[in-house]
């Protein structure tokens, strides 16, 4: 079984970009996770009180009841007199579900606001399309010769405002980075927003959260949040297009992948390779992982990948592509250039 | 204290013993098939669920043991995502509501002091509808076409593009099956319920339980419709290319969420409020003293009913619809704790002022209050917009989920269970294994799916098939997958139980817990047509009343099926009229709506042809008798 020697390289992506708060709801890292966290720990005391209450009052009622067995003649007298005492505490306790209630009510309201109410000065605007099973970034500018496209792995400024516009290519997809925000569906035939900032910098991975068919599992993505300067830096980089300054054997690479299946869907700007079912590789090598946060990107599982994708991730739409060994070993090289 | 004697006279005797003869299914292979008395069908009704319980839950298991360590390869993706999708189908649609009809259809008639469940061949009919889906899905998931898109099969996951081949048209059909079984037998239920009662139960005499039942079935009626519209839409854009969901051709793949959603959230209650007939059956009886608040628990269930309809789209706070909409849902969604609160306070203020006897059946109960309140807490946080955006769709929901459906409803059906297996064998259920059915099952349920919130909390997504390590989710599981197994442990123990006890139990007697209602007035287990004499209701706790039954109803004839019709609110004598006797024609019915149902996964055309022979068996299921409509014409009495 040649998956199971393959899957134990999942963790090692995993620890590759294990920063400390990974994928987490409760360790916010910017303003409207933070919020979200807010309001989470007020209801959280709120219902752990209740609960309480509700527990002793049951405990109360058991250890202050008399005891009986089934021969106990009933006692039927409350069918004909009322109840005052007992009518009051239920009275007493609904009374005051309902206020804890509408508490609630205001404070999620109050939060709903705040989400959408955070400043939008400045913001970096992403186009993100979901695919049965990666993620499309497409970084949108006024200046048509800046926009760039990029895969899986995310970079945003901290504290600037984001703007992603989410959609999906084929299927429901919802996008999920618990750090920094909730949910948004991605669906197609709609066009949905979701605004987010990072106040901290670090590395966050986000997951597929709508089951999204066979793979649904290995949908991940990282996000990288850095200072502005390095974030722009990144992005410049994002902009160039793949050197034509290459050595023979990268030549031979390039060669392979145009000739081979690969230039059927990759795009690498500035070689000509412009397809779009899978993912622009013109910077496939400056990413962390391959497979949508499923590999380590190196140069071994890079060769696991392109000659035996189904045995990593299986159903994935990538090909297996025959290759010899110096084929490969051409490509690999060549996919090593583009940084 | 009363109950109803056991008669004493030889006329009464002989009366007994020809009602038997009137009102028994007929012998031997063809009597099976005939069947249809409301008991021997329920308890058919009632074995299946739970086999399909067991199926459900092996299902889960095999899951359980998939996600017990990351990475794991016990099983592969694509035959994971047919066992959550098979696990949540059967439990919802196969296990959950169907049982909660199957155990009303038995208890109904006998608490309403009524010789039989109206319409008893369309129950019948219902049965082997129910039992026909059911072994379709099972059929198809054993030769490996189960279904694979989600037991919500959202589109256009589930549509014809990405779900080719017919694994989801096994899906739709089973929904098609199960939801035609349900909403006959809400039709039975309704009717039984308001003109079959015992002289003198006025409305607000009704047993708690009789009105959860009630109320219930007036859901399905408004809830199944739906889903049977979306099932069938789906259905079409699979087989004949229509495009109600594809946005491609002007459809929209929100329409099947609302659609789904709108029957999918009062399916929630659908599968709750039963047992909060359980439960004040149980509390009442084991209390030695009435429900507090009979009128604040009847508004409550109906007000629950009401509002069940009103917050589907808390399922859909991740989509784009209107923030202000969502904020009335996140309004109505809270809303719906208050009569569930008004529930738990009468309850509890009945356990305070009663005398407690702590068998089983009140073991179960009391777990609810623990479990319950845990999952209806959690489902505040799901109501609001803000959380649930953060814990949607993650194992904080599965958590959820399971606390509301097995602390509300399984755990009072397993109370329920060990409170009515007396009335349906004549002898009680063990109690120490019970005992220990009780503290394994709840341990075992709260090791498993407790650690299942802070999973929610710490990012991991539900229906993953793996995952990897290394993102601190690997004990949290670990220990979710021991908790599982010991619910496992915890129903074999049951069933080693009933099987036992079903033989060698201690004879229960027509009233081994000294409760108040009808069904415990008439024999264990009950006589073919419930009651020797049918009793008179003389209060909400019959048995109770210091003064007993207060008279017997007398004049309906024990030589064919004669019954009492009483009115809609008062329950006054109306009239007498004949229910059917047993015939083979609602089992061949059944096989021919089957042929046609699983037909048209192939072909549009058995929807045609399929006609014809459905056809020719209602018409024969409903042929009239002359000799038996002229016996019943002549003792027409006209005033």
């Amino acid at each position: 079984m040649k998956r199971i020697a393959a899957l134990p390289v999942l963790s090692l992506a995993g620890a590759a970009a294990m920063a400390a708060p990974f994928q987490n709801a409760l360790k916010p890292a910017g303003i409207q996770a933070e919020r979200i966290h807010d309001l989470w720990l007020l209801t959280v005391g709120i219902c752990s009180v209740v609960f309480a209450a509700v527990l002793v009052a049951l405990l109360l009622a058991l250890s202050r009841a008399g005891r009986s067995d089934a021969a106990t003649p009933p006692d039927v007298a409350s069918l004909a007199a009322p109840e005052p005492r007992l009518k009051r505490n239920v009275l007493l306790a609904v009374g005051a579900s309902i206020a804890l209630l509408l508490v609630l009510i205001v404070a999620d309201f109050q939060t709903d606001r705040l989400l959408g109410r955070m400043p939008l000065s400045d913001a970096v605007h992403i186009e993100v399309t979901a695919h049965q099973w990666w993620w499309e970034a497409r970084y949108n500018d006024p200046e048509p010769g800046k926009i760039f496209t990029t895969a899986n792995e995310l970079h945003i400024p901290v504290g600037r405002p984001v703007i992603m516009t989410l959609k999906s290519s084929d299927v429901i997809h919802t996008f999920w980075l618990p750090n920094l925000h909730g949910k948004k569906d991605m669906i197609p035939g709609r066009t949905s927003l979701i605004r987010l900032r990072a106040d901290q910098p670090g590395t966050y991975r986000g997951q597929c959260a709508e089951f999204c068919g066979l793979e649904h599992a290995m949908m991940a993505f990282l996000v990288t949040a850095e200072p502005n300067d390095r974030y722009e830096a990144w992005a410049d980089a994002q902009r160039r297009e793949a050197s034509n300054v290459l050595s023979a054997r990268e030549s031979r690479g390039r060669q392979v992948f145009m000739e081979r299946s690969c230039v059927m869907c990759h795009t690498v700007q500035g070689s000509g390779a412009n397809a779009v079912f899978g993912p622009d590789l013109t910077h496939v090598a400056s990413r962390q992982t391959l497979a949508s946060g499923v590999l380590p990107n190196n140069r071994q599982q890079m060769a696991a990948w392109v000659t035996q994708p189904q045995k990593l991730k299986p159903g994935t739409n990538m090909p297996a592509t025959k290759l010899s060994g110096e084929e490969l070993e051409a490509l690999l090289d060549y996919l090593g250039t583009l940084k | 204290m009363t109950t109803i004697t056991t008669p004493t006279h030889t006329g009464q005797r002989d009366s007994a013993r020809q009602l038997e003869q009137t009102w028994r299914d007929p012998p031997g292979l063809y009597g099976w098939f005939a069947a249809i008395n409301h008991k021997t069908i329920a308890v058919r009704f009632m074995l299946t669920t739970f086999g399909f319980f067991v199926a459900g839950g092996v299902l889960a298991l095999i899951m359980r043991l998939q996600l017990a360590r990351p990475e794991n390869t016990l099983v592969g993706p694509d035959f994971y995502n047919q066992l959550f999708t098979m696990h949540g189908t059967t439990m919802m649609f196969l296990f959950a509501v169907p049982v909660m009809q199957a155990v009303g259809s038995y208890l109904v008639p006998l608490m309403l002091g009524a010789r039989s469940l109206a319409f008893p061949r369309m129950n019948a009919f219902a049965y082997w509808i129910f039992l026909f889906g059911g072994l379709m899905l099972y059929v198809a998931f054993l030769l490996d076409i189960g279904p694979d898109a989600g037991w919500f099969a959202y589109v256009p996951l589930s549509g014809p593009d990405y779900s080719p081949g017919k694994r989801v048209d096994f899906w739709a059909q089973l929904v098609t099956f199960t939801e035609l079984s349900a909403l006959l037998e809400a039709v039975i239920l309704i009717t039984t319920i308001f003109k079959m009662r015992a002289p003198g139960m006025t409305l607000n005499r009704m047993p708690l339980y009789v009105w959860t039942m009630l109320v219930t079935s007036f859901m399905v009626l408004f809830a199944m419709p739906s889903v049977m519209l979306a099932s069938t839409a789906l259905i079409t854009d699979r087989l004949v290319g229509t495009h109600f969901y594809n946005p491609a051709e002007g459809g929209d793949a929100l329409l099947w969420q609302h659609l789904f959603w709108f029957f999918g959230h009062p399916e929630v209650y659908l599968i709750f409020i039963p047992p909060l007939g359980f439960m004040s059956s149980i509390i009442a009886t084991f209390s030695r003293r009435p429900i507090y608040g009979y009128p604040a628990m009847v508004l409550a269930v109906i007000a629950t009913a009401f509002l069940a309809f009103g917050l589907w789209v808390h399922h859909m706070y991740a989509t784009n619809i209107p923030e202000l909409g969502k904020s009335f849902f996140t309004a109505s969604s809270a809303m719906i704790a208050i009569p569930t609160a008004i529930q738990i306070f009468c309850w509890i203020a009945t356990l305070w002022t009663g005398k407690l006897n702590f068998r089983t059946p009140l073991l179960f109960a009391l777990g609810f209050f623990f479990i319950l309140t845990l999952g209806g807490l959690t489902g505040i946080i799901l109501a609001s917009v803000a959380l649930d955006l953060q814990v949607h769709d993650t194992y904080f929901v599965v958590a959820h989920l399971h606390y509301v459906l097995i602390g509300g409803a399984v755990f009072p059906l397993f109370g329920a269970f060990y409170y009515w297996f007396p009335k349906f064998t004549g002898r009680l259920l063990g109690e120490t294994l019970g005992k220990w059915n009780f503290w394994l099952f709840f341990i075992g349920f709260n090791v498993s799916f407790f650690p299942m919130h802070l999973l929610g909390l710490a990012g991991m997504p539900r229906r993953v098939w793996t995952y990897p390590a290394g993102m601190g989710w690997d004990q949290m599981n670990l220990a979710a997958t021991v908790g599982g197994m010991m619910i496992g442990a915890s129903v074999l123990l049951f069933i080693i139980n009933v099987l036992r006890s079903r033989r060698h139990g201690v004879p229960a007697g027509p009233n081994p817990w000294g409760a108040g209602t009808l069904e415990w007035g008439t024999d264990s287990p009950p006589p073919a047509g419930n009651f020797v004499a049918p009793p008179v209701c003389g209060g909400r706790y019959p048995l109770w009343e210091p003064d007993g039954v207060p008279a017997h109803v007398t004049g309906l004839a024990d030589d064919r099926r004669e019954i009492l019709v009483t009115t809609l609110m008062d329950a006054v004598p109306d009239l007498r009229p004949v229910m059917p006797s047993p015939n083979i024609w609602p089992f061949l019915s059944a096989v021919a709506v089957t042929i046609l149902f699983v037909g048209s996964i192939f072909t549009p055309w058995a929807v045609v042809w399929g006609a014809v022979p459905i056809a020719i068996g209602m018409t024969l299921w409903f042929w009239p008798r002359s000799r038996e409509t002229r016996k019943n014409a002549a003792s027409e009495v006209h005033p």
